[in-house]
């Protein structure tokens, strides 16, 4: 009777969920903005301005019809440096989700396939992870190494690939007893094959979703890490070290507290809601 | 004119359904059932005929939603238990009309003693009952369970399965309801076991003189204990009348075919026919 | 019962050694120097850097000083690089200021978080429900010192009131009572703010768990004794539903150090997140381990605590 495929079904049931695919719309947006300033700084047109060019004279303005979200202590434009701060949040978002899957699907599935004593080691390996206060220890990582994108997005993927670890072996537990993996194994295919042919395909919605969790998760660990001052470092703008940078004129320029904070938490908030409605559609069979 | 006394419990045209994805889905419809007292009445049918919803729904225990009372009447002792406001419908619920349901081990709270359980309904419904252990003691021995004593300190999982049930009636008639409502009350047990609950239900039947709607797929049941039979199948009634009649004559080919499908101890040869078959 | 709190504080012991392990390994294998006076400083002579790095074991191999590392903060002589100072002494400077603040931010957790985790199950699938779903999120989603700035930037400039610090300064308190009061005022903000991801995290664990509860059976036999909702919600279905809260009580802890870190910082607040961001920023190793090892501890004894709690409310629950 019903011929569409599993991950036909997951999209179907999200599409149910106005919440969800209106916070889709919004992360696609923010994508296709950053892709454009990304594209029109490198045809050498920065839109609206130039983020780095400094005017002391034009120092502190609030918002204004030249510059819609006011000006920096520099007399930089917000809204250009915000513009251009957007690749780097989303980039470190689905990077370091990237690395952490990696790392959490290999050790999950090891452990999983595996079980017994390899098992139970790695699992005390990710209680002792779940045991350290994770941003305190990204922070120190990311400051002894030195800050920079690279860094940050290994340091970030390297703590926080537990979740998924866990996942996938709770789903290797239970898929490793069901009937096409014990045929196959009888069938006399390799460990190998069997777990990317048939057991990580099963996996892969949870995977997504986990996936999707992480990203906003990356976006705050980044955003918390320029604040201190160990995110990616100026010029290059970012949500976070606009708000390091304003934190001095606090009293005076609300605008540069207020406007990279708000893109930082719609972000982070439109990740959640897809993530959140992706695992209720996963959910409901 | 001369004022009859009205029946103990008559269900008038009952409907419910229940709503999903904006649309109701039937689940009783247009269900009349009449119920004198002391007398018992078994309610059988197929999985999903809507046999609990019915009996559910005489306290409007299906939570609304998914649930809509979509129409009818309930009257117990004249009183229309359908439009009756929720605070004053708890006063009949365990007081007056009291359940026991299918599966004892999870129908008891398992992070509470047997004797806080009871005690609640006690407390509850029979405030002018002072010694409360006593009560339950007397209760518990009423139902056949050894040592009530030491038993008023365990909780739900250090007893058996029968143990379970036997508590669960006891509790229901702790209350001293006038109704009793039964859904399925051995369906879980062993077999030794569901004659032994069987038996208590028939003694209970006989001393307390007790009204109780049974809900069984057990003709044995059937047989010992119920004066009149309704068969429900897709909501509705489809077979309605005394016990030895319905037996006997079964009129509706659905009947036949539920009656044949049952196992009985009596048949050295069993038949097992499906109900779909028959019914082709 | 006794050999499950043996059993599970040996585990611990094995995961403590593990996590000394990994920040030891963390901390040292990473590039740069400790010198409190920087790499390159030409005005340190050759001798001072070599008293320094025997002083402080980093010209023994790197086996040789983890050994040293554990035996020193077993033995609480470890020191700071930066002043000198015992380790020990410099964290329990601050251990009451970080107690105050993180139990004020559990105990809002736990307390808000099982509130809005309740009604949601209540009202699940209609617009109350979705709201606090929604609301959940907006807590997880908020940038701590985002937040904390806003709320700064509007209380004192517009409102005028001293939040900063543990306690006003420059006033003179008439009695206890005042003191106090100005001391709970001052902790209110930040741990407001530090509990927020906590009371959604717990919100949506106590939901899922509660929605799960409430199709028990047991909740349909409350019911049919005629017990009032009340009485249902709480005594019937929260007690069956408290697992996510009582395993909050330990599992809080990392995030809430985390979030410290950030917003003590912020407020000015002399907690041990403030001590731990000092710490990177002077690269003083011994502090930042300790600091590891002593939240590692908390947490799994947070963990313990929080099973022998569990078998007490659920008494199917045996430790064996
Ligand atoms: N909470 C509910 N939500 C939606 N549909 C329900 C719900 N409860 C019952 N139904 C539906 O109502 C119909 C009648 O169910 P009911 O539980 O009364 O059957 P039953 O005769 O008691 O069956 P069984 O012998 O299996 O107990 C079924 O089709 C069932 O799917
Ligand atoms: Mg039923």
């Amino acid at each position: 009777m019903n011929l569409e495929s599993p991950s036909q079904q997951l999209w179907k049931r999200f599409c149910k969920n106005k919440v969800g695919v209106w916070a889709l719309v919004i992360i696609i947006f923010l994508t296709l903005i950053a892709a454009a300033t990304l594209l029109l700084s490198w045809l050498g047109l920065p839109w609206p301005m130039n983020p780095n060019t400094t005017d002391l004279s034009q120092k502190l303005l609030p918002p204004s019809q030249l510059h819609w979200l006011g000006t920096d202590h520099l007399g930089r434009d917000v809204f250009s440096r915000m513009l251009h701060g957007a690749p780097i949040s989303l980039t470190v978002g689905f990077t370091t989700v990237l690395v952490s899957l990696s790392i959490g699907v290999v050790i999950g599935s090891i452990a999983g396939y595996c079980g017994g004593k390899v098992d139970q080691c790695l699992m005390r390996l990710v209680d002792a992870f779940l045991c350290f206060p994770t941003f305190f220890l990204i922070l120190t990582a990311v400051a002894l190494l030195g800050p920079s994108l690279i860094n940050i997005v290994v340091v970030i993927g390297l703590v926080s690939w537990t979740e998924t670890a866990r996942l996938v072996r709770g789903e290797f537990l239970t898929l490793r007893e069901a009937e096409y993996v014990h045929a196959a194994t009888i069938l006399g295919q390799d460990s190998l094959k069997i777990i990317t042919r048939h057991i990580l395909p099963n996996a892969a919605a949870v995977i997504l979703i986990t996936a999707v969790l992480g990203i906003p998760e990356a976006i705050l660990a980044e955003a918390g890490l320029s604040f201190l001052g160990f995110g990616v470092q100026p010029p290059q703008a970012t949500w976070g070290n606009i708000i390091a940078d304003g934190k001095t004129y606090l009293l005076e320029a609300w605008w540069l507290i207020l406007f990279p904070g708000f893109a930082i938490f719609i972000t982070a908030l439109a990740f959640y809601l897809v993530g959140d409605s992706l695992r209720e559609a996963g959910e409901k069979k | 004119m001369t004022t009859t006394e009205p029946p103990f419990l008559e269900i008038k045209n009952l409907s419910i359904g229940f709503s999903a994805n904006e649309k109701v889905i039937p689940a009783v419809r247009n269900v009349s059932l009449t119920l004198n007292k002391g007398e018992t009445l078994a309610i059988v049918g197929e999985s999903g005929s809507g046999k609990s919803a019915t009996a559910l729904a005489i306290t409007r225990l299906l939570a609304s939603p998914p649930a809509v009372y979509q129409g009818g009447q309930i009257l117990f002792n004249g009183v229309d238990l359908l439009a009756l406001p929720e605070k004053e419908l708890r006063a009949y619920r365990g007081g007056r009309i009291a359940y026991v349901f299918q599966e004892a081990s999870t129908s008891l709270n398992p992070v509470y003693t047997i004797r806080s359980q009871m005690a609640e309904m006690l407390r509850l419904h029979r405030p002018e009952v002072h010694n409360i252990d006593a009560e339950i003691i007397r209760w518990l021995e009423m139902v056949g369970i050894t040592n009530p004593k030491e038993r008023l300190k365990a909780y739900p999982h250090q007893l058996s399965g029968g143990m379970q049930q036997r508590v669960m009636i006891a509790m229901a008639l702790s209350a001293q309801p006038d109704l009793l409502i039964a859904d399925e009350p051995t369906t879980a047990l062993d077999v030794t076991i569901q004659a032994q609950i069987l038996a208590q239900l028939r003694k209970l039947e006989k001393e307390l003189g007790m009204t109780m709607i049974l809900i069984t797929h057990n003709l044995a049941i059937i047989r010992g204990l119920a004066h009149q039979v309704a068969v429900m199948h897709h909501g509705s009634i489809v077979e309605y009348g005394p016990t030895e009649e319905v037996l006997q004559h079964p009129q509706h080919p659905y009947t036949k075919a539920l009656l044949a499908c049952i196992p009985r101890l009596d048949e050295h040869r069993r038949r097992l026919s499906t109900i779909e078959k028959e019914l082709q | 019962m006794l050999s499950f709190i043996l059993r599970r504080l040996g585990l611990s012991i094995i995961l403590l050694f593990l996590i000394s392990f990994i920040s030891f390994f963390i901390i040292t294998l990473t590039p740069g120097s400790p010198y409190p006076w920087g790499e390159m400083n030409p005005k340190i002579s050759p001798e001072v850097k070599a008293a320094f790095r025997k002083k402080f074991h980093l010209d023994l191999p790197l086996y040789q000083q983890y050994e040293m590392m554990l035996h020193d903060l077993f033995t609480g002589e470890l020191r700071s690089m930066k002043d000198d100072l015992p380790v020990m002494k410099k964290i329990t400077d601050r251990l009451p200021a970080t107690l105050a603040l993180n139990i004020m931010a559990i105990l809002f957790s736990l307390s808000f978080g099982t509130l809005l985790g309740l009604y949601g199950a209540l009202y699940r699938g209609n617009w109350k429900d979705m709201s606090l779903s929604f609301l959940s999120f907006l807590f997880i989603a908020l940038p701590g010192f985002w937040i904390s700035y806003l709320l700064v930037l509007t209380l004192v400039k517009y409102v005028g009131i001293p939040i900063l610090g543990t306690q006003s300064y420059g006033i003179e308190f008439p009695n206890h009572l005042t003191l106090w009061l100005d001391r709970l005022w001052h902790l209110m903000l930040p741990a407001i703010v530090l509990s927020l991801a906590g009371i959604a995290t717990q919100s949506r664990y106590l939901r899922s768990s509660m929605i799960e509860t409430l199709r028990e059976n047991y909740i349909l036999t409350a019911r049919a004794k005629g017990l009032s909702p009340t009485v249902v919600l709480y005594q019937h279905a929260l007690r069956n539903s408290l697992r996510p809260l009582i395993t909050g009580i330990g599992m809080l802890l990392p995030s809430l150090i985390s979030g410290s870190v950030i917003i003590e910082t912020i407020f000015a607040y002399p907690g041990m997140g403030q001590l731990g961001y000092q710490a990177v920023l002077e690269r003083d190793y011994p502090i930042l381990i300790t600091l590891n090892m002593i939240v590692a501890t908390m947490v799994l004894l947070g963990n313990l605590f929080s099973d022998l709690l569990y078998a007490l409310v659920d008494p199917r629950v045996r430790l064996e």
